[in-house]
């Protein structure tokens, strides 16, 4: 499989794997409401994820003679290291709070992210771009005005945004770290350097956290980690949750409804 | 701690929308929210994830006032034998097509 592939599967993970995150929260919302608003946005991933895996489906077959993979072989039979999703999306839901700035976090880059692959060289690309940066401003707003409640909520929805900041930040620095097929992607125009993002990204989520009275992330801070889900070397939780997505497509392959 | 159901935390609000340009805001439904951002982004993602709206309005539901229904006889029968209060016994000159 070519670079190139790669960056779009990588695009479409991390959209199908935190929409499948979103997903586990349906019928379990803490209200009514939000109940509908994150399985919204959960369809919303999911889909932009089909958008890509169809791309890079339709790209491997016209490259390789004989080959007739489609969407749901790349979601549904690859196995854990094969997955390119940061660490981040992959982190399991915990409270309402971890959730949130998951999402945040997740939608501040993918937004950043689209705007600027809506110049991409490759059109298909730019084109799914255009479609859902509209449904990825609307995450980021969604979330953003969330951390801010919670942040600058109660003494114990802050309590709970502190733990969701330290059990997440971890993960922030490999967003800008970058994978081989980045620099592929790059230089051939479809695609860039997220590093080019880090600095507008921190003032954003900066700026939200300032205003929902939380402390702010700094982009010195050193990775401390060993995981890089963009190479494929993921923490523990992505096994189980492919384990579930996958279980009817293991079972009975080629089943549909 | 018993936690609060959440009918005991957050307001009411009752939810208007347009479904097209012209058209008038429709009472919708009802739903909970913490505040008016969050009630208009519940009321985007519960009634208009269909394509039902290009518009929404929200109103605490306390703000609304409703006649009173014990006196729905003074009210709205007075009304009920006063046809010609309905423009329909005027000659309208043929060349009028539109009323």
């Amino acid at each position: 499989m070519d670079l190139l592939s790669n960056y779009i599967i990588h695009q479409a993970d991390n959209a199908l794997i935190l929409g499948h995150r979103n997903s586990e929260w349906t019928g379990h919302g803490p209200i009514l409401e939000q109940d509908i608003a994150i399985s919204n946005i959960a369809l919303d991933l999911i889909g932009q994820a089909r958008n890509f895996y169809q791309l890079a489906a339709h790209r491997i077959n016209e490259m390789t003679p004989g080959e007739k993979i489609t969407e749901d072989d790349l979601a549904y039979l690859r196995d854990v290291n094969e997955y390119k999703n940061f660490i981040l999306v992959e982190q399991p839901n915990g409270d309402w709070a971890k959730t949130i700035l998951r999402q945040f976090y997740f939608s501040s880059y993918q937004f950043l992210l689209y705007r600027e692959l809506l110049k991409s060289q490759y059109p298909e690309i730019a084109a799914i771009c255009e479609k859902s940066i509209k449904e990825t401003r609307y995450h980021l707003k969604w979330s953003g005005e969330w951390v801010i409640r919670l942040g600058d909520g109660t003494e114990e929805s802050h309590a709970r945004m502190l733990d969701a900041q330290k059990d997440l930040d971890p993960s922030i620095a490999e967003l800008f770290l970058p994978a081989d097929f980045e620099f592929e992607a790059e230089a051939s125009g479809a695609g860039i350097l997220t590093e080019d993002l880090k600095i507008e990204w921190y003032q954003r989520v900066n700026k939200i956290f300032e205003t929902a009275t939380l402390p702010t992330v700094s982009s010195e801070k050193k990775a401390m980690q060993l995981l890089s889900g963009k190479k494929g070397v993921h923490s523990e939780h992505l096994g189980f949750l492919l384990a579930e997505m996958q279980f009817l497509q293991r079972a009975y392959p080629g089943n549909s409804w | 701690m018993e936690a609060k159901p959440h009918s005991e935390n957050w307001p009411l609000w009752e939810v208007f929308i347009r479904a097209r340009q012209g058209l008038d805001h429709k009472h919708a439904g009802s739903l909970y929210a913490a505040d008016v951002l969050m009630a208009i982004e519940n009321a985007r993602d519960v009634y208009t994830r269909r394509n039902e709206g290009i518009s929404i309005w929200v109103v605490e539901s306390k703000n609304i006032h409703a006649s009173n229904p014990t006196e729905s006889g003074e009210f709205f029968d007075p009304a009920n034998d006063k046809v010609y209060r309905h423009p329909s016994f005027y000659h309208l000159p043929d060349e009028l097509k539109n009323i």
